[in-house]
């Protein structure tokens, strides 16, 4: 067990530069849309929901999951605009 | 959310020379999944890997697993849903109802202390998803590495006990659990979740007022949740506030549509038969699995030295009967020595020593075999939701 506690010493030096946040949200890739994506999918949850699910999703993929957010989890998200998050998210976070 | 984070390192996977057993494991990950992953500390715990901030979803690194009663401050975090209030233990109560109920009764705190007998078991809590993150190919959802599991000793009262006091009647079908946590939207669905009566008559299930000898962290479900020893943490609900009684299937998202897996693909051994349908059935049991805490991949060990090879193996309440090493990628393997037996739903600590006798690479592998003789697989069964993952890990370390 010492193993472990050698870990944890080691571990709490390291927390010592540590830097305090508040909610960080890791800023999405810039590019057309990123505003409206952050706005609407951070109502429910913090964006690194979508750096986490990548890169492994073709457009497909991210289609189904904004549209299961809006049919399934209630999502305010138009049409219109689940289209344009789509097209963002299979841009910059999905499988050409 | 206001709760006070640190956090540490960022891109890259922990850049700032770290222990090596605190690495954070980059491989099999999404690439994206590995990027974004860092330590960060929120209240009340130890630096935890940080999936999602909100809702708070935080993995424990494997080196926290090392003893097989993982501390309440590196105990793994998961929610599905983002506002999470602070209760007031005193204003809290725990309502039974429901239509098959021959009686409903509310318990406060206190009520639950002074009116039942207390009963204590150590039980793997792990998470239905433990794992997700390394499924080949990837499946969407929270990208979990394999540190989505812990073991702790609970202490509290038996559900049974509470629903002799709610005099269930004869067509009780289903007992369902629902926290105080909720939705940020009112159009998203509410998180609950039921059992079979049968499983939440068993002696064994229980609702829990402490941890480890002490109340339960706020992120693990203060101050009461309930204990379903064997089964996915999915039904271990947090923050619990009202158990209904019912004579017919809960239908709820998260038991209808989410946490199931295809009929057919894997071996029923429990059943719950008021919620399966003819395509899948609800995700159940914790597969047999075990997990290296002493080691990590890219450390580097001296030649002729002992290398410390330890960690732990757990499954769904049959026992674990060996864990096996393997040196080398999988094609020899070894018996670990078990230590103490903690009872069958626990974490059951091994140990194997090996000294390297020259320079080279080792790939390290275990592989657990529960009392039931079911051994860990090489390969993963895919499934939709990406569960069942249990597959042998394979840890690259260094001889110089």
């Amino acid at each position: 067990m010492k193993y472990t506690s050698l870990a944890f010493a080691m571990l709490a030096l390291l927390v010592r530069v540590a830097c305090a946040a508040e909610e960080r949200n890791s800023a999405l890739k810039d590019g057309p849309d990123v505003d409206l994506t952050t706005a609407r999918c951070s109502i429910c949850h913090s964006t690194d929901y979508i750096s986490m699910n990548s890169v492994f999703l073709k457009r497909a993929g991210w289609d189904a999951e904004v549209h299961k957010m809006i049919k399934v989890m209630g999502a305010p998200i138009t049409e219109e605009e689940a289209q344009q998050i789509v097209t963002y998210l299979a841009r910059y976070y999905g499988v050409e | 959310m206001t709760t006070r984070r640190a956090i540490l390192k960022a891109a890259g996977g922990w850049a700032l020379g770290g222990t090596a057993a605190l690495r954070l494991a980059r491989a099999a990950l999404p690439t994206g999944a590995a990027d974004s992953q860092t330590l960060e500390v929120i209240d009340g715990k130890q630096p935890l890997i940080r999936r999602s901030g909100r809702p708070p979803n935080y993995e424990s690194p494997l080196a926290y697993l090392g003893d097989p009663i993982t501390p309440n401050d590196r105990f793994f975090v998961r929610w599905h849903l983002a506002d999470i209030p602070e209760i007031d233990p005193r204003q809290w109560r725990l309502k039974v109802d429901g239509e098959a109920a021959g009686r409903g009764f509310e318990l406060s705190l206190e009520d639950l202390r002074r009116d039942f007998e207390p009963v204590e078991l150590i039980a793997v809590c792990q998470c239905a998803g433990n794992q997700r993150g390394l499924a080949e190919p990837h499946v969407p959802g929270v990208q979990w590495g394999a540190g989505a599991v812990g073991n702790a000793r609970w202490r509290g009262v038996r559900l049974k006990d509470i629903l002799a006091r709610a005099q269930l009647k004869a067509d009780a079908l289903e007992i369902a659990f629902e926290g105080a946590d909720g939705p940020v939207l009112a159009s998203t669905p509410d998180f609950t979740k039921s059992l079979p009566v049968w499983k939440a008559a068993d002696e064994h299930t229980l609702i829990a007022y402490e941890m480890n000898g002490a109340p339960l962290p706020r992120w693990n479900g203060f101050p009461v949740r309930a204990i379903v020893p064997g089964w996915a943490a999915t039904y271990w609900v947090k923050q619990l506030t009202q158990i209904h009684v019912l004579n017919q299937p809960l239908k709820s998202f998260w038991m209808s549509t989410a946490y199931r897996v295809p009929s057919g693909r894997f071996p029923l051994r429990d059943r719950f038969v008021s919620q399966e349908n003819e395509t899948s059935t609800p995700i159940m049991e914790i597969d047999v699995n075990s997990a290296v805490t002493s080691v990590s991949t890219g450390q580097k060990f001296r030649a002729g030295r002992p290398m410390p090879i330890q960690g732990v193996a757990w499954d769904c309440g049959d026992g674990i009967r060996q864990v096996e090493v393997s040196l080398d990628g999988g094609q020899r393997w070894s018996q670990a020595r078990l230590g103490r037996d903690l009872g069958r739903y626990s974490f059951r600590a091994w140990q194997f020593t090996h000294t390297p006798g020259r320079a080279g690479s080792v790939r390290l592998m275990t592989r657990a075999t529960s009392a039931r003789g079911i051994v860990q697989p090489q390969d993963w069964t895919a499934n939709p939701a990406g569960y069942h993952n249990n597959v042998v890990q394979g840890i690259d370390l260094a001889v110089i």
